[in-house]
């Protein structure tokens, strides 16, 4: 892509940053060695390696113990999921959900549901949020596992994760785990608070980290079974060589979105205002998914009658880079099930658009792309 | 941010009469010492209580998660502050009360006016907030006598002062009141709680351990780093002597008899130590010795090990169980470090069926054979000393890429 490209769609992955790309290249060249060594370059990368941990762990508010370096988001859901329902079989059978989850989770729980599990999904209302209420409803004395989004990757809808650990762990022994891939970094998370998640999910290259590196964290020891076998690393749950590059990459970038994240959070909703706007000026060709109450990261719309894909190739002509609802279901043909779940109109479903910031945005990227908004609809829609 | 102050609480050292002040100034030392970090602490001290004055808010978190750990506190109690005024008095009490919004507790309003232009006196005060409290939280009930909490108020020239939450600390004595020792660290998971219950009694340390390299790794060094390091955590620093300890092993492995060579290991080591002990000025030897718990850990053993000195060696673990220890252990948080998998001083050299009994004339006999003091001496000479904690200034290697 040319320079003066426009990247909106940072939810599907994010460009690294500068600062983590140079630490990146730093830790390959001089603390290549493998931490589990232990000659005097071993100890070096171990050393390095912990402090990575303790960084994260810190962040988190939760010891560096009870941190574990994954390869991004699908394998921190997969293996919360599969681990949590596995080990507590002697607890229960019952399984909560949502129905928006990312397909990480709602395929890990099919799975379960296959092996015996008893699996139910809470439904989201047009804002895409879940209730609070069949939340309480739902949750059983042998419910072992809940596990829900804290922010929707496809409409930025933000569940009242804080609420709801506490009705669960009132009502039952289940652990709760958060996907925090799309909310770390852009909203407060940790395990800071009384009562909140029990293991949170991240994911690398949606915080400006690279591809292939997430960490699942959790509040304190859980009963585990290993899940990948052989040299005992990560504290025996997930063997094979630790990739400390990646570990200290993802370290940073964690610290460094922490850090800016109130800055852009606040440009964040601004620009989310601005175009929700301009958007609602075009009147009822355009249908707006996302809500004010979202996340400001990530605005969804959709054009009456027309598919998505019609408008992401009309944008990139103009170098704007949006995406279908999400990366991961763009390429398939069927309306995603997040969007099935919003019960929107049938006019607004195939039209799905889905913009998204990132640190790397600036205020002219937003006025040229509200230019550019305005002349494709324009193109396509004719007057409206 | 409403806290002004942290009130300590002496722990025994309340009911000694003469060292008293003493003990308190030890007990300011250290805690100034703990938190070397914060910068120059505002410390007041009266008879049965210190204040710490608090500046913002990092400070205070910094000191309710290190205070615990800290000999000689009995218990502490953040402290709140705000404007001569009931409706703020008010607010503050609720806001306080906060912390204790989960548990089923009794509670009661206790007021000491030392200001007496307020306008209000004490038991209108008492009776203002007590009736201004209790209706917001369920949970609370009025007892007078011994009550859960007891909400402090108390009305100064300057503010008004209010605290409820009482946290224990460690208890124990204020490390450095009761002498020094060195404590013979090996890495494993006995020697740094021998250390702890030393500390909490007052003791200061230094820290002896014996190195063989290249038999042992420089893993297992740093490891023993890393242990004095945690005992420092207890408020006070820690000198670290490194033994050159190869030289010797080697000769007693060539000369002594494979089942009696750890006895005598563990005799020289002593004698070593005694040595350290001498230049250093401590007056005894901590060990992490249980009795039986391993062949150099018998009676008979001990009575042979013990033969080459004179000096107390205190042993607080003597009776203690292994699980006892690693409970300790663990709530020190040294567990996870002793655990590491790396051959140490004693492990290498180990005979494969050492003598339980061993017999102190035969010992001395097979040692007799070599000279071992020009050896010990040169050890002692040559010992490599690092302190703890280390300065924070050292430069971070990794701070860049992280």
């Amino acid at each position: 892509m040319e320079v003066n490209t426009i990247y909106l769609d940072n939810s599907a992955t994010t460009k690294p940053l500068k600062e983590v790309m140079q630490a990146f290249m730093a830790v390959n060249e001089q603390y290549y060695a493998n931490p589990a060594s232990i000659h005097a370059m071993g100890v070096e990368s171990n050393e390095l390696l912990m402090r990575a941990r303790e960084q994260v762990a810190d962040i988190l508010q939760t010891e560096a113990k009870n941190v574990l370096f994954t390869s991004g988001g699908t394998e921190s859901n997969n293996t919360a999921i599969f681990g949590l329902a596995r080990s507590n079989t002697h607890k229960g059978n019952h399984i909560l959900t949502t129905e928006v989850e990312h397909p990480s989770v709602l395929e890990s729980v099919k799975q379960l549901e296959q092996e015996g599990f008893d699996v139910e999904y809470l439904q989201v209302d047009k804002n895409g949020v879940i209730s609070l209420e069949e939340l309480r409803t739902k949750v059983r004395k042998d419910t072992i596992l809940v596990s829900m989004m804290h922010v929707n990757n496809e409409m930025g809808a933000i569940q009242p994760i804080f609420e709801a650990a506490k009705i669960i762990h009132e009502s039952s022994r289940a652990a709760f785990h958060v996907d925090a891939v799309q909310s770390f970094g852009k909203l407060p998370i940790s395990f800071n608070d009384e009562d909140g998640p029990d293991c949170i999910s991240i994911s690398g290259h949606k915080i400006h980290g690279f591809k292939g590196s997430g960490v699942l964290a959790f509040r304190k020891k859980m009963k585990w079974q290993p899940y990948a076998l052989g040299g005992g690393q990560e504290f025996g749950l997930r063997s094979g060589t630790v990739a400390v590059p990646q570990a200290v990459a993802l370290s940073k970038a964690a610290r460094m979105a922490v850090e800016t994240m109130n800055n852009r959070a606040q440009k964040y909703r601004q620009w989310n205002d601005e175009i929700c706007t301009q958007l609602r000026g075009y009147g009822d060709v355009v249908h707006i998914l996302s809500t004010p109450q979202g996340a400001a990261h990530i605005l969804s719309f959709s054009i009456r009658d027309l598919k998505g894909e019609v408008i992401i190739n009309a944008l990139q002509k103009r170098n704007v880079i949006v995406s279908t609802s999400s990366a991961c279901s763009s390429k398939q043909t069927k309306t995603s099930h997040v969007v099935e779940a919003l019960n929107i109109d049938e006019h607004f479903k195939k039209g799905v658009i889905r913009i998204s910031f990132g640190a790397h945005v600036t205020n002219e990227d937003i006025v040229k792309f509200k230019q550019v908004l305005d002349e494709v609809l324009m193109e396509l829609k004719g007057e409206y | 941010m409403i806290w002004k102050e942290i009130l300590i609480r002496y722990g025994e050292l309340s009911t000694k009469g003469r060292n008293k002040m003493d003990f308190i100034r030890r007990l300011r030392e250290n805690i100034r010492h703990a938190f070397a970090d914060l910068g120059h602490l505002h410390i007041r001290t009266e008879r049965d209580r210190m204040f710490i004055a608090i500046e913002n808010e990092i400070q205070m978190d910094v000191l309710l998660k290190g205070l615990p750990k800290i000999f000689g506190i009995q218990s502490f109690s953040p402290v709140a502050a705000c404007e001569k005024d009931m409706e703020a008095m008010k607010k503050l009490a609720i806001t306080i009360m906060d912390t204790f919004k989960n548990e089923q507790l009794t509670f009661k309003v206790e007021v000491k006016r030392t200001d007496k232009t307020f306008p209000l006196e004490s038991h209108a005060i008492q009776r203002e907030i007590g009736s201004y409290v209790l209706p917001r939280y369920q949970n609370l009930s009025v007892k007078v006598k011994q009550p859960d909490i007891e909400l402090r108020v108390e009305v100064r020239h300057d503010a008004t002062y209010m605290m409820a939450q009482v946290i224990s600390g460690a208890g124990g004595m204020p490390v450095g009141s009761n002498g020094k020792s060195l404590l013979m660290l090996s890495g494993g998971i006995d020697s740094p709680v021998a250390g702890y219950l030393m500390m909490k009694r007052g003791v200061r340390l230094e820290a002896i351990h014996f190195f063989s390299p290249p038999y042992t790794s420089q893993n297992s060094l740093e490891k023993v780093k890393v242990l004095a390091n945690e005992l420092t955590k207890f408020g006070a620093s820690i000198r670290l002597h490194v033994i050159p300890f190869t030289e010797i092993q080697v000769l007693i492995k060539e000369k002594v008899p494979s089942n009696v060579s750890m006895t005598t290991t563990r005799r020289m080591m002593l004698k070593v130590a005694d040595k350290v002990r001498e230049e250093i000025g401590a007056l005894a030897i901590v060990t992490g010795e249980s009795l039986g718990q391993v062949a150099s850990q018998t009676l008979e053993s001990l009575t042979a090990i013990n033969a080459v000195t004179n000096t107390p060696i205190l042993r607080p673990l003597i009776s203690s169980d292994k699980l006892e220890i690693i409970d300790i252990a663990e709530k020190i948080g040294t567990y996870e470090t002793s655990i590491q998998p790396f051959e140490d001083c004693c492990t290498i050299f180990t005979p494969a069926s050492p003598k339980t009994k061993p017999k102190l004339e035969k010992v001395e006999h097979y040692e007799s054979f070599s000279d071992f003091d020009e050896l010990i001496g040169r050890a002692v000479k040559n010992r490599e000393v690092y302190i703890f904690p280390k300065k924070e200034q050292e430069a971070d290697k990794f701070a860049d890429l992280l």
